[in-house]
């Protein structure tokens, strides 16, 4: 490899551009259908990087993470809508919503955080659920949620004075309303990333990977591991809040169909499939598993027409059963995921 | 305090239900400590692959229980070949990997099960013909309907028949050694594998017949029907104590009291505030309650923690 | 001569079994503390109860003049105690120098702000951290293995390693259970040395050990249980006759 590729700035300087581009290059070749899809993939990566605290870097199982998603989501709909008529801004209600979220974590982790891995990971799943169940409940006897039909009309993010969702005259280049939530995810992305690799090589990261290693060991090095514990949760959760005010902004409509279990199973196989714990493996996880499926629900129609001259096969199944499929081969050929790091590689070797 | 008793008979006749699938949860998870994700749609299979042998033969003019026996023996081989199948391809591979691949593996599973079940019987809610009289029966001031008898009846004999296999049978003996140390087991000769085999295949079996059963109480089949009954029945297992079968059954029956009492009386209870749709959540609150409060179940043993 | 930790009278039960009953020992600040006994005889329950992983059922523990009221083992170690495993418990896929880092957390601060913004107060620390940890980890012997995986290492170097993640906490009592454990003459040697070093710099230690010749060429004193009972306590030499001792447990070795 020609000496100047090796140094880092090089490669941080082409992933810059190439972030930079994306979303036209996308955009004039694909459509704009396609840059919202950019969008989404980036909206999950921050929640895969939320999860990757809890799930990676402290090792406790949440089957439940979309709840702080929902919270988050349902906190900016309520305040930034014409649902209770209040309209805050969205640099209030963003970091409300994380501590909203957060608040959740607490709640939730502390009288269950000591439970063993499995039993937490259907606690957690319970957890989930009832907050659906709750988000689609909540309109009688008052209408706080509005139920199953959602919350709409939702006030776009707005920014120094322009909401995203139109377009906007730049320098010479008109970036369409997807493009300009792109470019505000990919910056708040980066920022959890970074915020993530401080973590995972600082004090706290060290006594969660301690924690997930052997816990018994580290509450004898003097690890208050519940406190530990319930860190990562908050954490996580926070982050889940943040991304969730972000989604109900971007998209302008929440309901509770978004929030199910299928989600949350989706974002920890992001996690668990990209690699767990290692943050590049996990932005992998994220991507791929927005993408692929979009490519998949885009072409399996056409191409069963092409071959059989009819959809044989409902491609939404389709692309659930191939998910499901591509989980169970995941864990059965590669346990520690497609990018993990380098050394639990030899951990999971059979 | 009709009202009681009716409930008491709806819950009894769920948790009938509830007990059969709670009993493949706790079985499998005493021999593998696995919770096994997938059992909820072994359970939606046996009622779709039930159906479809039904649905031809009860116009057939046989007598409604024979197509029902013929239903149930066709979903029994279904299911016992599915489950025998999982637990190889999809568990054993990964009995030594760390908690969490089987884990995921699990809910890829049943993530699988529950798109074949869409694509072969599509999304649609199927009805189920009526094979058994549906008339109801007065029960002191509460009304219990012949359906409702057959269902707590079939799951308690089956349940009965179980407790002999397990503690009388020599099969029975070789699973309970391996669920306590399968090492240990396999020097006296027991072949861990076979055992685990067809602690699958019986809790493969009961989910069929809980399939029949509560799609024969529901009137109505569907894709998706294995989720939530999933999650009670796992919640079930873990309130009578997961390990324990004689716990499986009393998580089973007191979850489906619990549930129907919770759903009658809810509205009084919270004022008008909430409804009858909250009934799922009682399970899961129940859920947490158990494993916060008391992980080790009403009948499960306290496990200390060794250094 | 002072007393360092005192347990007075502790028990422990699981259902039916009672393995400890009305134990009372005194450990002087300063001394090397054996306890043995035969397989069975409550002394890792005891570990286990004076470090916070065991509940105990009965009787007090004093330590530093201060009572230990029913703790946690993180405040266990907080007070000043610290303990390796029989089973050797590392953290198996971080590095020896990362162990031992961790060992260090209970005596430091940063948390979740002082990890991201990483300002001149947390890098000292961690740089304090590290210095620390590669120093413990040439105490014990392993330096040179700062860098590599800790399921990677020698059983002794691992052994060693948990030595050195104790010694992390700044303890006032290191409690080993059974450090000698499948190691050979050679190594059991060094493992005499360093604790005789350890003993030198001040610390207190209290042992488990099987291992008769290295507790009694080792030990200050003894303390012997049998059923979960204290039948003896005093040095060596003098628990090495004591006729209820050897009935129990000696039976003339050495």
């Amino acid at each position: 490899m020609p000496n100047a590729l090796r140094k880092p700035w090089v490669g941080i300087a082409l992933i810059a551009a190439v972030l930079v581009v994306a979303p036209l290059a996308v955009g004039a070749s694909l459509g704009n259908a396609w840059v919202r899809v950019l969008d989404f993939a980036a909206l999950y990566v921050m929640l895969a990087l939320g999860l990757n605290i809890v799930v990676g870097f402290a090792g406790l199982l949440d089957l439940g993470y979309i709840a702080f998603y929902a919270v988050g989501a349902y906190l900016y709909a309520l305040l930034c809508s014409p649902h209770f008529g209040i309209h805050w801004p969205v640099w209030a209600v963003l970091p409300l919503g994380a501590l909203v979220a957060g608040i959740f974590g607490v709640l939730l982790g502390a009288p269950t955080l000591r439970l063993r891995g499995d039993y937490l990971a259907i606690v957690t799943l319970g957890f989930g659920e009832i907050i659906r169940i709750f988000l689609n409940n909540l309109n009688t006897p008052v209408n706080i949620t509005n139920g199953p039909q959602g919350i709409a009309r939702i006030d776009p993010i707005t920014l120094f004075g322009q909401p995203l969702s139109r377009p906007l005259e730049f320098l010479g280049v008109g970036f369409s309303g997807v493009m300009l939530y792109y470019y505000l995810f990919v910056v708040l992305a980066l920022g959890i990333v970074f915020v993530g690799i401080r973590l995972q090589d600082s004090r706290i990261g060290r006594a969660w990977v301690a924690i997930r290693e052997d816990e018994v060991a580290a509450k004898a090095c003097g690890i208050n591991t519940r406190n530990v514990k319930l860190l990562a949760f908050a954490m996580g959760a926070s982050f889940g809040g943040i991304s969730g005010g972000l989604f109900a902004g971007f998209q302008e409509f929440v309901s509770p169909e978004s929030f199910s279990l299928l989600e949350s199973v989706m974002v920890l196989c992001m996690v668990v499939l990209g690699g767990m714990g290692h943050i590049p493996g996990v932005i992998l996880g994220g991507l791929l598993l927005t993408v692929l499926p979009e490519i998949f629900r885009q072409g399996a129609g056409p191409l069963q027409q092409a071959l059989f001259g009819t959809v044989v096969l409902d491609p939404e199944a389709l692309r659930m059963l191939l998910f499901g499929l591509a989980l169970i081969a995941v864990m059965l050929y590669r346990p520690a995921g497609l990018w993990p790091e380098p050394r639990h590689r030899s951990e999971y070797k059979q | 305090m009709d009202i009681l008793l009716q409930q008491i008979v709806n819950g009894l006749t769920l948790g009938s239900i509830y007990a059969l699938v709670a009993l493949g949860y706790t079985m499998v998870y005493g021999i593998l400590g696995l919770i096994n994700f997938a059992h909820g749609e072994v359970v939606m299979v046996g009622a779709l692959s039930s159906l479809t042998v039904i649905r031809p033969l009860a116009a057939s003019g046989l007598p409604g229980p024979v197509v029902m026996l013929i239903g149930l023996a066709f979903a029994a081989l279904v299911c016992m070949a599915l489950g025998f199948s999982i637990e190889r391809v999809a568990y054993r591979p990964l009995r030594n990997a760390p908690r969490l691949a089987p884990l995921i593996t699990a809910i890829g599973v049943s993530i699988v099960l529950q798109q074949l079940a869409m694509l072969i019987w599509g999304r649609s809610y199927h009805s189920v013909p009526e094979l058994l009289p549906n008339d109801p029966h007065d029960f002191f001031g509460a009304s219990i309907t012949e359906v409702q008898i057959v269902i707590i009846v079939v799951a308690a004999a089956t349940m009965a028949g179980l407790m002999l296999l397990v503690n009388r049978t020599r099969l029975g003996r070789a699973m309970r050694a391996t669920a306590e140390n399968p090492a240990i087991a396999g020097l006296m000769g027991v072949d861990a594998n076979r055992v685990i085999s067809m602690t699958f295949v019986i809790g493969s079996a009961l989910a069929a017949l809980a399939g029949v059963l509560i799609s024969a109480n529901y009137g109505i089949a569907h894709y998706h029907m294995g989720f939530i009954l999933g999650l009670k029945a796992f919640t079930a297992a873990v309130l009578g104590g997961i390990g324990n079968l004689a716990g499986a059954m009393v998580g089973g029956i007191l979850l489906g009291i619990i549930e129907a009492l919770g759903a009658g009386y809810i509205g009084d209870l919270t004022g008008g505030v909430l409804g009858s749709s909250y009934q799922d959540v009682f399970a899961f609150f129940v859920l947490i309650v158990v494993l916060i409060f008391r992980p080790s179940g009403l009948m499960g043993e306290k496990v200390a923690e060794r250094a | 001569m002072t007393v360092l930790l005192e347990a007075r009278r502790v028990s422990k039960h699981f259902g039916g079994v009672q393995a400890l009953k009305d134990v009372s020992l005194s450990i002087n600040a300063g001394e090397i503390y054996g306890l043995i006994g035969p397989n069975g005889a409550g002394k890792t329950t005891f570990f286990n109860v004076l470090t916070g992983l065991y509940r105990r059922d009965g009787g007090e523990v004093v330590f530093g003049g201060t009572p230990l009221r029913l703790s946690s083992p993180h405040q266990v170690a907080q007070a000043g105690i610290a303990r390796t495993f029989q089973n050797i418990r590392l953290f198996a896929n971080m590095t020896a120098l990362e162990n031992v880092m961790v060992g260090r957390h209970l005596r430091t601060r940063a948390g979740v702000i002082g990890a991201v913004v990483r300002g001149r107060g947390t890098r000292a620390e961690e740089a304090a951290i590290r210095t620390r940890a590669q120093q413990l980890l040439h105490y014990v012997g392993i330096g040179d293995s700062a860098n590599r995986v800790a399921r990677h290492l020698s059983y002794g170097d691992q052994r060693r390693l948990e030595i050195a993640r104790a010694l992390a906490t700044d303890p006032k009592l290191l409690a080993l259970d059974e450090p000698a454990a499948g190691m050979n003459a050679t190594e059991t040697a060094a493992l005499k040395t360093l604790i005789e070093g350890l003993r030198a710099d001040g610390l207190t230690v209290l042992l488990i050990e099987h291992d008769v010749r290295l507790v009694m060429g080792l030990c200050d004193r003894v303390a012997v249980l049998d059923y979960g009972e204290k039948i003896a306590e005093d040095i060596p030499a003098n628990v090495q006759q004591d006729p209820t001792v050897i009935g129990a447990y000696l039976g003339g070795a050495a």
